[in-house]
């Protein structure tokens, strides 16, 4: 008894949470879509709608699981399972209170940068093994769009570790006991949030599916469960970026009154909330305005906050 | 930059807006009295069929989903044998009650005329034809057109003047 049932427990619960939250995202991303366009969204399947989930759940799963006869076929099954294990290995990181944690890392924050990498192999792989104009384009979008924000995003997080002087996560929530770093850490914060953004290839970085003009950019040829399971890493990177957003920036974990996972769960759903709330107002940017974007002002802006944090922690101390 | 912020902030200010689904199985749409919706063929205040089978509706249809036969009773009356409305073809513009010379085929306000099985859509004239006048309640065709019918001579009726005996305009 002890510490590995513990461990077991935390795992499982954060396991199941967190595919909980990337299902659950299905419906609360419709729904609040709706709020913010004056419609209802799906509210016809269980109470206000929630059983839609299910019911998605359930036609994704029956659907033809079809593989196109030009396609490189290792590579094109891997590729969707690639996106799923990597953002499922970056929770391992997030501490959901104190000791509620999978591991308690001291590189925390270099495995998630490490993890958020490798899923760029998903996308550029299933753009690839699709054999297929508009997921090549969609592929090769989001290749350099990923190394673009990854830069950046890499970047905005040493204010945090300067001010924290750490890489692990928890020393990081630990260090915010009497301030949140997202007020020092302001345009950190911003970058990381738009780093986030982009990492989750969500709207206004949409361009590798970019559904206007390139069919569904890299999962164009995907059906069934593989294609779910892209939009399963698409929440779930959505939750995560989140849940290091909450937990970077404001705190983690800590709050009054209530128990400290609830606050990180608050915390993190607040935020994923916002992430829809973009996806619902602004329009998605043109490829050259991206890269120029990330390249001529993210990159400058993010290395003027390590230099400004760095000076300001040196006189400190 | 700021102007992002102001356009979160709109679509933010939204969440308190009312929506504007119409929820419609519970909720039925607001529909003005000229909608165009499910064809029907009305009877004139007497009971009759008012449908007069001179097949302008038909000419008149766009999509050609109107089928008719004529036929005539005793008295001389044109009615149609088969009436023959395909609403899988329909696209309810409306043409038809525009063309009818009698206001025998008009279009009503109601749309939910969803089926399993295409076939349904063909609504042959027991399906069409109500008991009553439809729109125009007072509209009886053989008393204004002073045409003679049925025990009724030319002029006999409202409206009408009895024919003029041209050997009496003798000058």
């Amino acid at each position: 008894m002890g510490e590995p049932i513990r461990s077991i427990i935390v795992l499982a619960a954060i396991f199941v949470g967190v595919l909980a939250t990337a299902a659950g995202l299905i419906w609360l991303e419709r729904r609040l879509l709706g709020l913010w366009q004056d419609r209802y969204g799906p509210n016809r399947a269980g109470p206000f709608g929630s059983l839609q989930v299910v019911a998605d759940m359930i036609k994704i799963f029956t659907k033809e699981d079809w593989i196109p006869p030009f396609a490189d076929k290792p590579v094109f099954i891997i590729a969707p399972s690639i996106i799923v294990v990597t953002t499922i290995l970056s929770f391992a990181i997030i501490p959901f209170g104190p000791g509620i944690q999978i591991a308690n890392l001291n590189i925390g924050l270099l495995f998630f940068l490490a993890m958020s990498s490798l899923s760029v192999y998903s996308v550029a792989l299933a753009g690839w093994a699709s054999d297929n104009k508009y997921s090549l384009l969609g592929g090769l979008r989001a290749a350099a769009q990923m190394l673009g924000y990854e830069v950046f995003m890499g970047l905005s997080l040493t204010g945090v570790i300067i001010l924290a002087g750490s890489f692990n996560l928890s020393d990081i929530v630990n260090a915010q006991r009497k301030m949140w770093f997202f007020i020092p850490q302001f345009p950190g914060f911003l970058i990381f949030l738009i780093a986030g953004l982009a990492e989750t290839r969500r709207i206004p970085f949409d361009l590798p599916e970019a559904e206007n003009e390139l069919v569904a950019g890299y999962h164009t040829e995907y059906s069934g469960m593989k294609f779910g399971m892209f939009f399963v890493g698409e929440y779930m990177g959505v939750t995560l970026i989140s849940a290091l957003i909450a937990t970077l920036f404001f705190g983690g974990w800590m709050g009054p009154l209530l128990p400290p996972p609830l606050w990180m769960i608050i915390k993190t759903f607040v935020f994923i909330c916002f992430f829809i709330l973009i996806r619902a107002t602004l329009p998605r940017l043109r490829y050259d305005q991206l890269i120029s974007f990330g390249w001529k002002l993210m990159l400058p802006l993010a290395l003027l906050n390590i230099v400004v944090t760095g000076a300001v922690a040196i006189a400190i101390n | 930059m700021l102007d992002l912020l102001k356009g979160i902030w709109t679509v933010f200010k939204h969440s308190f807006r009312k929506r504007e689904t119409v929820l419609f199985p519970e909720e039925k749409p607001n529909r003005p009295p000229r909608w165009r919706g499910r064809i029907i063929l009305s009877r004139d205040p007497d009971g009759q069929e008012r449908c007069v089978a001179c097949y302008l509706c038909a000419a008149a249809c766009p999509v050609d989903c109107i089928a008719l036969q004529a036929t005539q009773d005793e008295h001389g009356r044109r009615y149609p044998a088969f009436f023959r409305i395909n609403f899988s073809r329909c696209i309810f513009c409306g043409f038809c009650e525009e063309a009818c010379p009698t206001y025998a085929i008009q279009l009503t306000n109601d749309f939910e005329m969803s089926e399993y099985y295409r076939p349904n859509f063909v609504y042959e004239k027991e399906h069409l034809l109500i008991n009553g006048p439809g729109k125009y309640h007072d509209y009886n065709f053989y008393r204004v057109a002073g045409i003679s019918i049925g025990g009724k001579g030319k002029g006999e009726s409202e409206n009408e003047s009895l024919p003029v005996d041209i050997y009496s305009l003798k000058p």
